[in-house]
């Protein structure tokens, strides 16, 4: 028997939580906050960029001022040409996303539900992934040419994979449970497949799909450099040829805007379609 | 006999060799009876179950049900998980109605037999609720309603009281009585609380640990099944009887 140990109360130095509304870990703000600062994320940004550009006397080559970014808005679309970039890129956005979401949403729940699908795609999956998508322009010129198909090929390569994987994620989150009631209930394997496994991941797949739309339109305007005509990338490269800094702004700006639209546009789709799975996950 | 285990083992390969989970196990269990196999953690109640159900096989030895051999799972075995295994999107009503739809029942027939099933587990006014409204208790309810919508000749339960709260799980032991003597079904339950299964069972097996074996079999007679039952000294017996045969078990195996 050892010798009973001698009381380490001295030694402890307790730490306290202190309230706070700001500061406070894993706890809900009060909605006004939660306005104010919601306005002041976007306001701020625009209101250091008025600032600056009105009074640093910096030149517009180098900073437009908001109102000469709103003015060359203005003129890009009274001309038509913002309206043709804009319909260009979301077109290529939309039939790349959609050949991802074809190909990666099967391919992932196969991958999250049989551990041999997975064990044969998962390494080269994983490999590729981290091939940089640009990295591949001067292949698919190659294959391709310099049509519409490298571009979209493009998208192809640089999100699919990364689905692909983010879909298997959340298949491998059903809980074997439900599958085994599945079967004592009388289903079979493509009954747990079809009737259980696909309707529970809905919510992740559409939330995995949210994620990656972000990571296509990075890539349309990648794709742009590839000999388009058209597009706001190519927009964008075109004004900064000519140091038309304005017209670069405006395609920046849009490009935010459009991508923020789609971000908002799944989160309720998600929201009304899946209530079932709302919180608590 | 209407189901039986006949020399059911049960072992699983690991680095140090064979690890034997059930040894020798047999059972016969009538018609209409509740079970219950009482065991502490390591008497392999739960892989003892899973062969019963079919989502594993024995290493030799076989289980059956009214004559027939188990090999995979079945509708003709209904079970009721620790974890609640109702499917989430789905209504309560969809969700009782489930198996019968895998089953391939025409839906007037099989909307008739969920709500009627519904209405045994008290919860007709739930019909249209998501899982996530409920209780657990509840939940539990609406998975024993979807299992005897498939009318089984065996209702599977895995330690199914083992997540609520004491109230919550008293309130379940009275509502299995009832539900047992209305529709007469035949229960097989496995559970650690050796007062429930008193409470329970008409016929308890107390399983051994490490491997798990059938350490004894235990007609259950009480004189009435209410909780007043709980202050009778037959009922104190079987408890004291049951819970020195698991703690003579349990010292073994830590020995």
């Amino acid at each position: 028997m050892s010798t009973e140990p001698k009381s380490i109360r001295q030694f402890i130095r307790p730490k306290t939580v202190n309230h706070s509304v700001f500061w406070q870990i894993a706890e809900d703000i009060p909605p006004r906050l939660n306005t104010v600062l919601t306005i002041t994320s976007i306001a701020l940004p625009f209101l250091i960029w008025w600032a600056v550009s009105s009074f640093a006397q910096i030149d517009a080559k180098f900073l437009p001022s908001p109102s000469q970014v709103i003015e060359a808005f203005g003129r890009l679309w009274n001309s038509g040409e913002l309206q043709k970039d804009t319909i260009a890129s979301l077109w290529r956005v939309g039939v790349g996303a959609l050949f991802v979401a074809l190909f990666s949403i099967p391919v992932g729940i196969l991958m999250g539900s049989f551990a041999s699908i997975r064990a044969l795609l998962e390494p080269i999956f994983g490999l590729v992934r981290y091939m940089p998508a640009p990295a591949f322009i001067p292949l698919l010129i190659l294959y391709l040419g310099i049509g519409e198909e490298p571009k979209i090929m493009l998208i192809f390569i640089g999100v699919f994979f990364f689905n692909s994987l983010m879909v298997m994620d959340t298949v491998k989150f059903v809980p074997k449970e439900l599958i085994e009631s599945t079967y004592i209930l009388g289903g079979n394997k493509a009954s747990a497949l079809f009737q259980v496994i696909v309707p529970y991941v809905i919510p992740g797949i559409l939330d995995a799909c949210r994620i990656n739309l972000a990571a296509a339109w990075q890539l349309v305007i990648v794709s742009e450099l590839i000999a388009a005509t058209e597009g706001l990338g190519r927009r964008i490269s075109v004004a900064g040829r000519f140091l038309r800094t304005d017209e670069i702004f405006v395609g920046l700006i849009v490009i935010g805007v459009i991508g923020l639209s789609f971000d908002l546009f799944f989160q309720a789709m998600i929201r009304f379609s899946c209530k079932w799975a709302s919180q608590k996950r | 006999m209407y189901m039986q285990i006949n020399n059911l083992y049960k072992s699983f390969p690991t680095r140090s060799g064979e690890l034997i989970v059930l040894k020798d196990i047999n059972m016969s269990i009538e018609q209409g009876e509740y079970i219950c196999a009482v065991g502490a953690s390591g008497s392999g109640k739960s892989t003892l179950l899973r062969q019963i159900a079919g989502l594993d096989r024995p290493t030799s030895g076989e289980v059956r049900i009214d004559g027939q051999l188990i090999t995979a799972p079945g509708h003709d075995r209904g079970m009721i998980f620790q974890h609640y295994t109702l499917y989430p999107w789905m209504s309560v009503l969809e969700n009782a109605e489930f198996g019968l739809k895998l089953l391939g029942v025409p839906k007037k027939i099989r909307r008739e037999q969920a709500s009627y099933y519904l209405s045994v587990v008290g919860l007709t006014s739930f019909a249209q609720a998501l899982p996530k409204q409920l209780s657990g208790g509840m939940k539990q309810r609406v998975a024993i309603a979807r299992a005897l919508a498939s009318e089984p000749k065996v209702l599977l339960m895995d330690e199914p009281f083992g997540a609520l709260d004491i109230h919550t799980k008293e309130s379940m032991h009275e509502f299995m009585i009832s539900l047992w003597q209305r529709t007469n079904i035949t229960i097989f339950m496995i559970t650690h609380d050796v007062e429930e299964a008193v409470f329970l069972a008409n016929r308890i097996y107390a399983l051994g640990s490490s491997p798990g074996t059938v350490r004894k079999e235990i007609k259950i007679e009480l004189p009435e099944r209410n909780f007043a039952v709980k202050r009778h000294q037959i009922f104190h017996d079987y408890r004291d009887e049951l819970m020195e045969l698991l703690r003579e078990h349990g010292r073994e195996a830590t020995n």
